[in-house]
Parts: structure tokens; sequence; C-alpha cells
């Protein structure tokens, strides 16, 4: 080790931190561009989207289980479900699924 | 006077109440985090970190992909400008979630609550921020950092000491805690709104190739996100330009 690891996690904190925090600080007025404003507004829906699909089928030990966690965490979100109950439920779906998946024959 | 007198208490109250839902809303969060952090933690540990370290290094960083290039970075002894370059790449798109939430942010919004919100925009924070109608309500978010942002730098601690206690069956289940948390704030409003609920199904389509396609699959999946998000975000401001600033603000 030639490197200080205190000095690389102060460089992750610094950097992260800049990137993070300069709009919200520098961007004050209202963006009046139309394309700018619509393009905003869609960026937290898109990114949330590219994020879960196809991520939630490997974050479980069996990709069946992630995509069952997805159908009915869509469904019941639809149903209008709260945040906590859709993470619940999916988290449930999750372990039951995995039970009889990886059960002892 | 009597009347400004009531309006502060109001404000007061809708406050507290806002911190108390943000607390709730934070629970997924932390469930999730704790698994994440969890997992985190033992990379932290091949890479030669302590206990301490990854604990600093989840407290100050809040990223998990973030973090986890940062990890690699380290126990490859690179250069320090590489660790500048990496999380660059790794965070940018939380730049861009910083500009989305700039324009959800009152004006009466003061930097120091800019400063020390700037800082907790992570995917889960930024996504329970976002999904709330109108204009941001700082106490809202500080609620869900209270009771999520601990246990991401205590569970990356944990993972760094203990390895793999955990089953890694009840792993597996809490880590799809914070992908049902997207769902619950992305279905809501497509069921309202036919364009998001048609561009979600393109993003779910086009990061699933986006995965499997040669090249671009070979980039971060941090990467892969800021060009799809740019891409597909500025067509659809392109063919289905939002009309008017209020109806950003209130039909999520």
């Amino acid at each position: 080790m030639t490197h200080n690891t205190y000095i690389y996690l102060i460089i992750m904190a610094a950097v992260t931190y800049s990137i993070r925090v300069l709009p919200l600080t520098l961007i004050r007025k209202e963006i009046k561009n139309q394309f700018f404003q619509s393009f905003l507004y869609y960026v937290p829906y898109v990114t949330l989207a590219v994020m879960t699909f196809p991520a939630i089928l490997g974050a479980t030990q069996s990709p069946i289980s992630g995509a069952l966690a997805l159908i009915i965490g869509v469904i019941i979100a639809w149903l209008g479900a709260s945040l906590f109950s859709v993470s619940l439920a999916c988290c449930a779906v999750v372990f039951i699924s995995e039970l009889i998946l990886f059960a002892p024959v | 006077m009597k009347l400004k007198f009531l309006q502060k208490s109001e404000t007061h109250s809708e406050n507290s109440r806002a911190l108390i839902e943000g607390t709730r809303d934070g629970i997924p969060v932390a469930l999730g985090y704790l698994a994440v952090s969890f997992s985190l933690g033992i990379v932290a540990r091949s890479a030669g970190l302590t206990a301490f370290q990854g604990f600093l290094a989840s407290a100050l960083v809040n990223a998990s992909a973030g973090e986890y290039a940062g990890f690699t970075v380290i126990a490859a002894d690179a250069p320090y400008l590489e660790m500048v370059i990496v999380i660059l790449i790794a965070n940018a798109r939380y730049f861009l979630m910083s500009c989305a939430m700039s324009q959800r942010m009152s004006h009466e919004t003061r930097l120091p609550h800019r400063l020390l919100l700037g800082n907790y925009i992570t995917d889960e924070f930024f996504g329970l921020a976002i999904s709330r109608p109108g204009y941001i309500n700082p106490s809202y978010s500080y609620g869900s950092i209270l009771v999520a942002a601990p246990c991401w730098a205590i569970g990356t601690a944990i993972g760094v000491i203990a390895g793999n206690l955990l089953p890694l069956r009840v792993v597996s289940a809490l880590n799809v805690a914070l992908y049902g948390m997207f769902l619950a704030i992305i279905v809501p409003p497509a069921r309202k709104n036919k364009v998001i609920a048609g561009l979600i199904l393109i993003c779910f389509a086009s990061s699933y190739a986006a995965s499997l396609l040669p090249i671009i699959s070979d980039l971060s999946a941090g990467t892969r996100t800021i060009i799809l998000t740019v891409a597909i975000s500025a067509i659809a401001a392109f063919l289905f330009p939002v009309k008017q600033r209020g109806e950003t603000g209130n039909d999520t």
C-alpha cells in the first residue's frame, strides 16, 4: 500500500459532494426553457425505471423470485398500496418463493 | 401580528407532520440499506478497509455503486487521480438528480438546507423527495434521512466485521426492498399519466437490452444509467413537452 486509505476516502467524499450539491445550490431560478423543463420532469421516472429493471432480477438468489417480486410490486403499487407495503410485499414474495424454490427435495 | 403567529405555528405543525411521514417512509429504505451496505462491507473488507474506515466511507459518501467502485480503486492501490475519475463517472447520475431537484425546491429553501439535503441525494432519498406533490419539504427528507442514513453506515461496518453471518436467503429478500420502493414511486404516476406509463416500459426494455448488447454491456451500471436517462428523457421531452409548471408539481 503506497496510498493512504483516508486520503482515498476524502477524495471519494469531496468529489461526490460536489456533484450532488453544485446544481442544487447554483440553480436557483426556475428553468424557463420548455425542453429542459420537460427533460427534468421526466428524469426521475426514467432513471428509477432504468435502475429497477433488469437489476431486480440479479438482486435475489434466483431471477425467478426477483421477477415475481417485480410483478407483485407493480400490481399492488398500481392498486394504490403505500410505499412501505409495496417494499415489504416484495421482500415477502422473495423470501417465500425462495423457500419453495430451494426447498430440499 | 396575531395572524402571522398563527401562520407560523401552522407551518410548524405541517413540518412536524412531514418529519413523521418522512420517518415512516424511511423505514423500507433503512431495511434495504442494511442489506445492501452489509454486502458492501464485505467488499470493503476485501479491499483492506477496517470496520471504522468502512463506516466512515458510507457515512461520508452515501452511494452504493460509487463506494463499490471506490473500494476497487483502493484494492488496486491506484493513483488518486483515478479515484477522482472513477467517482465522477460512478456518481454522475446524482448531478442529474440534483438538477431535477433544484426545480422542485421553493425559492425560500435556504442555503443550509440545500447544502445538507444535497449530501443525501441518493437514488432512494431522491425518489422519496420527488414522490410527494409540490415543492420539496426539507423536513420530510430529514425524517427519511434520520432513519435510513445511519443504517447505511452501520450496515457497512457490520459487513466488514461479520462477513457472512446473515443467512443468504434473508439478504436476498432484503435486497429487493429498495426496488419495491422504486416501484411504489414510479407506478402510481404511471397510472394517471399514459406518457409516463409508456416511458417506464421503454425504460425497462432498453435497460434490459443495454445489459446484453456488446460494448454497452461492458460499461458500468452507473454509466449505462446516465446514458439511458439522458437519451430517453430527452426524446420524451422532445415528443411530449410538459405544458406548465403547475403540472410538473401536481400530477405525481
